[in-house]
């Protein structure tokens, strides 16, 4: 029996293919997900569920993170509770004058650009958060710092847009497209072809591997990141608190180990202590150096974490995109199919606005924000063999 | 770190039944070995004993096979004693990684190694792996209460402190193991109300065959079996405890007749007043997360755990990693004493190169290896978990108790959010995240969320460090700057 062509296919069904699905079902498009594994059983279920805004600089990265913010505390407000959205705030701590000053500078560029924030000195800083370093020599709050339960955001979204009438099929690998001359028709999949007028390449850090199915380049791959949890412990870190290094470490392109100390609690009283950044492919294998690295520098932030006892360590991979921007939109390369991956590391807080944004591009809708500077073109135009890394 | 103060010929994972067997035969057989236990003494789980320095009991009142212990433990003492074996108590491995050699971390625990707090790197050309199981459980209302324990558990402080924890004990669950657990409550003096087993074991039946191959089963069976009658213990087949009642701690207890799906038939219920202990044991779950990390090919077995593949000489599908124990399929210390000394043959003979000759102790190990796994295999037969289980659940009914997750939540996220495996119903709900990482209700929710395949139970059974430990000794950091 052949199931009937939808408007939309979305493949991957993390947060991002999860917002995209619920946006594009409540705009009234038939939509199916397909998802080679389980619901979030990639990125979404190995991450922190960061939203922020603190480590982003100017651009078209920022736009989106802006736009999304509005959307979580605005049109998605309702739902908040249901994936323990909090509005945390988050801290930048420096540890010495040096970095100090590259923080003011940052601040500076940041505020121009509409970021919220405010310099805090020492006695600020252990008002806000009593048990960081005694190094410390002053900081920045950006009260617009949130976190969501990243499973719940995805499990949630995606039931939302099954009541909306969205099918979703999980276990079911995308094996090829469906194409008729160059325009995209569908997919085969494991479980059959199914037939769609757009379809989405969800698939975060597996993203290249699906525009090759297109036969195309989307330069999208795996940098793998840690994260430790500890035990539950009654408050100790209010806020999401990182070291002046983080946002060094996030707009790099190194392939080599980094770590820099980002540590928060959660409201089930665990605290996760990141981050690690690897581009090592898909590696499965552990690498104690990153763990170590992390440690010590969560020992360096909080010094009393370092009688506390980590339960369990993961990783995930991010999706990382050369640019650091997200690719969201049209393939100009190839009709029929749309980009929805490269998020990185800010792949839950930015996916509610790429899943509007999308809604609202197939919809024939003007988009709330230029599609333009998150466009595929921006590649070339030759598939790039897999394992072959793009410069 | 001195590279060859450090590097061994073999590591020996784990000092119960299994690791002493292979560690004295991989000494004997001239390798430069190392043994690695988190306890501070040898035995295991199986042959836990009170403190040998502070105690005067003899642990062989206790004990089944007390003699086989005191061969292999004084085999390894003589090990040591000569400088051909390495002895690390009260030292967890947290990860260990493949190759050659194999690298691995080892934490000290903290409460026998104070003084000590950093991670000590050991490599090893071979390592032998007996990591042992813990008690499978299933939630039922009131399993949370003080006063409920596992049955292994109970049996446990029998043989460590020599009393029982409760005075009038009722048994519950699956598997001969329960009656073995009601032999130690007797003899420890206290009284047992009752031993409920699921089963109504007529699965046994087509499989005498099997059970026939070992003797020694059977005789131990029949002791318990007279020493229950002598006490007037009343055994009940095809009945569980469904419920556990009590204000501030266990009181009493529903039980009920299942049907051949496990679910309490109506009008059969039955209340036993005046209990202070509950034992629940429904089997045993291979602790493997050292074995996931390292990469070998698991299955599921014939109970459901998650076990792995071994061949005829205990070496799993990764090169130079050998297992034995439990973890190549529950099936008890007599299987993992035969295990454990053909690995250590094994790997000890290796080591010239060739092909380790057959004496014929090592033939001898291999028919009590084959014919205690095809009992083991029955057994699981013979003992499965009852199917609907859940039905007996409430609403309220504790799920994860790290968590705190109840029945009514759980049974939202299958149903709403897509959670119907493993992973999904962890993400969804916290199951499994907690204090004990799956390892209490994990048994729970590979039922709930119900899944077959063996990849499902490894991506769970994933889980780093092996046991928790401080950021300190992650970071690297001996923790002597005070001396």
């Amino acid at each position: 029996m052949q199931s009937s062509p939808s408007d939309v296919l979305i493949i991957g069904s993390g947060a991002v293919g999860a917002a995209v699905a619920f946006f594009c079902a409540k705009a009234g498009l038939s939509v199916r997900v397909v998802d080679k594994g389980r619901p979030g059983g990639g990125t979404s279920s190995r991450c922190e569920g960061n939203l922020l805004v603190s480590d982003k600089e100017h651009g078209p990265e920022l736009d989106l993170a802006n736009y999304s913010l509005g959307l979580w505390r605005g049109e998605l407000a309702e739902f908040a509770h249901l994936w323990e959205f909090e509005n945390k705030g988050g801290i930048i701590v420096a540890s010495q004058e040096s970095s100090m000053a590259s923080l003011q500078r940052a601040l500076q560029v940041q505020r121009q650009h509409g970021i919220e924030v405010e310099e805090i000195d020492v006695p600020g800083l252990k008002e806000l958060e009593p048990n960081v370093t005694d190094q410390a020599v002053g900081a920045a709050f950006y009260p617009d710092d949130c976190q969501v339960m990243p499973m719940l955001l995805t499990a949630h979204l995606l039931r939302m847009a099954r009541e909306a009438g969205a099918e979703l099929l999980f276990d079911t690998e995308v094996t090829g497209m469906v194409r008729t001359g160059d325009q995209i028709q569908g997919v085969r999949t494991s479980q059959g072809t199914y037939y769609a007028q757009t379809v989405i390449n969800a698939a975060g850090p597996w993203g290249a591997e699906v525009a090759e199915l297109a036969g195309v380049n989307v330069p999208v791959g795996p940098r793998r990141g840690y994260v430790l949890v500890t035990e539950p412990l009654p408050p100790m870190v209010f806020r999401k608190v990182y070291a002046a290094e983080y946002i060094d470490n996030v707009g790099s392109s190194e392939e080599g180990l980094q770590a820099s100390p980002v540590v928060e609690g959660t409201q089930a009283g665990s605290i996760l202590i990141g981050s690690s950044r690897e581009r090592v492919g898909f590696d499965h294998t552990l690498n104690p150096e990153a763990l170590q690295m992390i440690a010590r520098n969560a020992i360096a932030l909080f010094p009393f974490l370092q009688e506390t006892r980590i339960l369990r360590h993961y990783f995930g991979f991010r999706p990382y995109s050369p640019d650091h921007v997200p690719v969201i939109g049209p393939d100009p390369r190839v009709p029929g199919l749309w980009h929805a991956c490269g998020h990185e590391g800010a792949g839950i807080g930015l996916s509610v606005g790429t899943g509007k944004l999308i809604a609202q591009a197939l919809t024939g809708e003007q988009t709330d924000i230029e599609l333009g500077p998150f466009s595929p073109a921006r590649f070339d135009t030759a598939a790039v063999p897999e394992g072959q890394e793009v410069p | 770190m001195a590279d060859t103060e450090n590097t061994y010929e073999v590591a020996v994972i784990g000092a119960g039944p299994a690791g002493l067997a292979a560690a004295s035969e991989a000494a004997a057989g001239g390798a430069h070995t190392v043994l690695i236990d988190a306890a501070g003494q040898f035995g295991g789980q199986y042959w836990r004993h009170a403190d040998e320095q502070s105690s005067s009991e003899d642990p062989a009142v206790w004990h089944h096979g007390w003699k086989t212990y005191t061969g292999l433990a004084s085999a390894v003492d003589d090990a040591i004693s000569a400088g051909k074996l390495q002895y690390l108590p009260a030292s967890h491995v947290i990860a260990a990684e493949a190759g050659s050699p194999f690298s691995l971390s080892i934490a000290p625990v903290p409460e026998s190694q104070p003084e000590h707090q950093g991670l000590t790197q050991i490599r090893a050309h071979t390592v032998v792996l007996c990591p042992g199981a813990y008690d499978r459980q299933l939630p039922v209302p009131g399993w949370t209460l003080p006063g409920v324990m596992a049955a292994g558990g109970i049996q446990a402080f029998i043989k460590t402190q020599g009393i029982s924890p409760g005075q009038r004990v009722v048994l519950g669950g699956t598997g001969p193991f329960l009656l073995s657990a009601a032999a130690s409550v007797l003899q420890a003096g206290a009284e047992v109300a009752a031993i409920c087993e699921s089963s109504d074991l007529t699965g046994w039946v087509p499989r005498g065959v099997s059970a026939a191959l070992v003797p020694s089963k059977g005789k131990e069976g029949a002791e318990y079996i007279a020493l229950l009658a002598r006490h007037r213990v009343p055994y009940f087949r095809r009945r569980a405890v469904v419920a556990i009642h009590g204000d501030q701690r266990a009181t009493a207890v529903s039980t009920a007749r299942l049907n051949r799906d496990g679910k309490a038939l109506p009008g059969t219920e039955r209340i036993i007043e005046d209990v202070d202990l509950v034992g629940l044991g429904w089997g045993f779950v291979p602790q493997s997360e050292l074995v996931v990390q390292l990469g070998a090919q698991m299955f599921r077995d014939a109970d459901g755990s998650l076990v792995a593949e071994v061949d005829k000489d205990q070496q799993s599908s990764v090169p130079g990693l050998y297992l034995a124990g439990e973890i190549t399929g529950v099936a008890g210390a007599t299987a993992a004493v035969a295990e454990g000394r053909i690995a250590g043959r094994q790997v000890a003979g290796l080591r010239g190169g060739g092909r380790p000759p057959r004496s014929s102790a090592d033939i001898k190990d291999r028919v009590l290896r084959r014919n205690h796994r095809l009992f083991a295999q029955a057994m699981h037969r013979a003992h499965p978990l009852p199917q609907q289980w859940p039905e007996w659940l409430t609403d309220e009914t504790v799920i994860c108790r790290c968590e705190e997750v109840p029945w009514q939540k759980t049974k939202e996220a299958i149903d709403s959010l897509s959670a119907e495996e493993p992973r999904g119903l962890k993400g969804a709900t916290r199951i499994g995240m907690g204090w004990c990482q799956g390892r209490m209700c994990g048994q729970a929710a590979d039922c709930l969320a119900s899944s077959d395949s063996a990849d499902v139970a490894q991506a769970v059974a994933r889980r780093g460090p092996a046991i928790p430990v401080s950021l300190r000794a992650l970071a690297g950091e001996s923790g002597r700057e005070s001396s």
